[in-house]
């Protein structure tokens, strides 16, 4: 399935999607595949100054345990308290419901500088 | 998330197609393409713990011991007597070093006039050639029938209700015992065995028409609804259902540094081999007595942690300021809904309802001591 086009890409997998002046950010569903079922989720940062290439949060599945990075500069406005309480909302819908962290940006410029979905889409694909 | 992918010439099971028809994520797993998961590992941990999944094990190796000694040859390399073994009987074993480490956790299989061993994908070239060199002087012939034949494991509360459809024999079997039945013109084996902590079986069949022979069967559980009772569950949901049931699993709970009596499986031991009429001891069984006058110096203890975190093998395990020992395998436990874990701990630091702590980071867990098994079916 190709990654939605309404969103923007880091190389670890993170999406970025603008929403009325807002960044949201989660997984992509390739790298929640890899990940199979998700069990836990730390969001070390909950609130306050993110930088691009900063980690906000741990993700946990039976596979493995990851570490999230956020791809642009800003303020951490919200977070998920739905997929911390129940993880497999990630599973099941990674791009909407399963969002993790939304970012109020400072420079929303930044954005246009991450991966369009078709280049993240060939990203993934030689990584195969 | 950050992560590496390789690629390299994988070996596939006779189930290859079946597994991606359903719609498997395939891994690597011991150098075979096998399938992880076909929807998701809690969603097939649940179905055996209430209903029927089949497993495709084909990776494990079968080894076939012919001629007059290989009853002699399995004495001499496996922990656990066989020659009391009736015809139609399988038991679980080790095989050991010299040093009492374990080499591999088998299966032998007593057939009328041959011997079959069921031993780990990872361990099966390693196993052979163990095996060759212990056969010196002896008249054995030892048949490698990994790849000629393959292994499905159907486990769960509703198998023999389906089972029972094709045969009566089959339910009648008890525990860790086997017949030989005809299925689409082949013969099957059929023991009453399993790596789940359910009920169930494991069959080897030709691996030419296996894949048909296990289609049929998915197909003929079909109810009214059109819905198969039997379905497909992956690698990922077997080792969570083994991880719950508290049995081991080589390369976490068991390697060539661990004895058997540190992991709980003295039951596994005959240390009297030698003093049967004509008895050899087997490899490892000098070292392993003085391992059991002795005590060991760890043992293997299960742990439920507080919180969600999993645990992961290799983290350390403290009592206070001391690090007293290392987990093996972890993971949220699907059926008790909290974090499990097996580790080894130093003898006395780990008895039942303790607390200790995992290092994760520089972050510690607590977590409790806990009796294995964490699940036992019935309870």
């Amino acid at each position: 399935m190709p990654a939605p086009t309404d969103r923007r890409y880091i190389q670890t997998h993170e999406w970025h999607k603008p929403d009325a002046g807002q960044i949201v950010i989660g997984l992509s569903k390739f790298a929640v595949d890899e990940l199979t079922d998700i069990t836990y989720i730390d969001l070390v940062k909950t609130e306050g100054p993110i930088k691009a290439g900063e980690v906000f949060g741990e993700i946990e599945s039976v596979k493995a345990t990851s570490e999230m990075y956020c791809g642009v500069d800003g303020v951490i406005s919200s977070i998920n308290t739905e997929v911390i309480e129940n993880p497999a909302i990630i599973n099941q819908d990674p791009y909407e419901r399963g969002w993790l962290i939304k970012v109020r940006p400072s420079d929303p410029a930044q954005l246009e500088m991450l991966m369009s979905a078709a280049d993240y889409d060939r990203e993934i694909a030689a990584s195969r | 998330m950050t992560q590496a992918t390789e690629s390299h010439q994988q070996l596939r099971t006779p189930f290859y197609g079946y597994h991606t028809e359903h719609g498997a994520k395939m891994v690597d797993f011991a150098g075979w393409e096998m399938p992880i998961l076909y929807r998701s590992i809690h969603a097939e941990h649940k179905l055996v713990r209430t209903g029927a999944g089949l497993f495709d094990v084909s990776h494990m190796g079968r080894l076939k011991f012919t001629g007059r000694d290989a009853r002699r040859l399995l004495e001499r390399t496996l922990t656990r007597r066989v020659s009391d073994m009736q015809e139609g009987a399988c038991r679980y074993s080790m095989v050991c070093n010299d040093a009492g480490g374990v080499l591999d956790d088998v299966i032998v299989y007593r057939f009328d006039g041959h011997w079959l061993l069921v031993v780990n994908a990872s361990n099966r070239e390693k196993i052979l050639s163990h095996l060759h060199g212990q056969a010196e002087g002896l008249s054995v012939n030892i048949e490698d029938q990994t790849f000629s034949t393959a292994m499905v494991a159907i486990q769960g509360p509703g198998v023999m209700e389906q089972i029972g459809r094709f045969s009566s024999e089959v339910p009648a079997l008890k525990r860790y015992r086997f017949c030989e039945k005809n299925l689409l013109m082949m013969q099957a084996v059929i023991s009453r065995t399993g790596y789940t902590g359910e009920d169930g079986v494991e069959v080897i069949l030709p691996a030419k028409m296996a894949a048909q022979a296990v289609n049929l069967l998915v197909r003929e559980s079909q109810g009214e609804g059109g819905e198969s009772a039997i379905q497909p569950a992956g690698l990922g949901a077997r080792d969570t259902l083994r991880m719950e049931a508290g049995m081991p699993l080589y390369g976490h709970e068991l390697d060539e540094t661990t004895d058997p009596l540190s992991a709980g499986l003295g039951f596994a031991l005959s240390l009297d081999k030698d003093e049967q009429d004509r008895g050899e001891p087997f490899v490892g069984q000098a070292a392993l007595k003085k391992i059991a006058v002795e005590g060991s110096t760890r043992k293997l203890v299960g742990l439920e942690l507080d919180g969600r975190r999993t645990a992961r093998q290799g983290m350390a395990v403290f009592k206070g300021d001391g690090e007293v020992g290392v987990v093996t395998s972890a993971c949220l436990s699907p059926t008790l809904g909290v974090p499990i874990a097996m580790a080894y701990v130093a003898s006395g630091c780990g008895e039942v309802g303790d607390a200790v702590e995992i290092a994760v980071g520089a972050k510690r867990l607590g977590a409790k001591v806990v009796k294995l098994p964490f699940y036992k079916r019935g309870e």
